[in-house]
């Protein structure tokens, strides 16, 4: 899958895309962003708290309990701030 | 015929309220609506930045939603990214409508979700120092308005 990162949270991992294989036992995409999570350093940080984050698949915008599949493009950022 | 354009460039607004009469020649009215960069508390520059793809869908979405809610002809939307200065323009909503009151409320509905769903995000920059803009509840409050 493609991950892609937005705004404070690319800056914090100081990346703003990367591939990687479907974790074991990730189902959506809330437990994608606690596996990233769980990586530590700046993924901790930036994942510590999922209520200030948001995320996509396909960009589409998702809620926390949306299903993830090895094919999608998730993305995760901040509250949108354009207009 | 909708446009949308996601771009560095600055816009002219005349050009394209021009181009909607043109395209739309049975329209009555056209509403514009201009967001400008405010030279809040010292902010010296704004640097936007945008998920490519996933702002013109969103964009796309919103306008056919207008669509449905609203008899207007066409509109417009251009959404300029990159580094801004107090006083630049931001976006342009345009919408053509036979009669002014779709065209009004329309170009709301489009800037209200612009505001809440279309992913674009804001870093102010204060004498060299850069700080991402939060998200603010009134603009949530605003496009809810919309049922």
């Amino acid at each position: 899958m493609t991950l892609l990162y937005f705004a404070w949270v690319r800056q914090k991992l100081g990346t703003g895309e990367e591939h990687l294989e479907l974790p074991p036992g990730v189902s959506t995409v809330r437990e994608l962003a606690e596996h990233l999570r769980d990586r530590g350093g700046v993924f901790a940080d930036a994942f510590s708290n999922v209520k200030a984050l948001r995320a996509a698949i396909n960009q589409s915008h998702v809620s926390w309990d949306a299903p993830v599949r090895s094919s999608d493009e998730v993305a995760f950022f901040p509250p949108v701030t354009g207009g | 015929m909708n446009t949308i354009r996601i771009q560095p460039d600055d816009f002219d607004i005349a050009t394209e309220i021009a181009a909607l009469r043109q395209a739309y020649q049975e329209a009555g009215a056209i509403v514009t609506f201009t967001g400008i960069v405010r030279g809040d508390d010292g902010v010296t520059a704004m640097a936007l930045e945008h998920y490519p793809g996933m702002t013109e869908r969103e964009i796309v979405r919103h306008m056919e939603a207008a669509e449905a809610r609203w008899p207007i002809s066409g509109a417009t939307v251009i959404h300029r990214i990159g580094t801004l200065r107090p006083g630049d323009n931001i976006v342009l909503v345009a919408t053509a409508s036979q009669h002014r009151h779709a065209a009004f409320e329309a170009a709301q509905f489009l800037m209200d979700y612009l505001k809440t769903r279309a992913p674009f995000w804001k870093e102010e920059i204060r004498g060299g120092k850069a700080s991402w803009v939060e998200a603010k509840e009134a603009d949530h409050a605003a496009a809810n308005r919309w049922p």
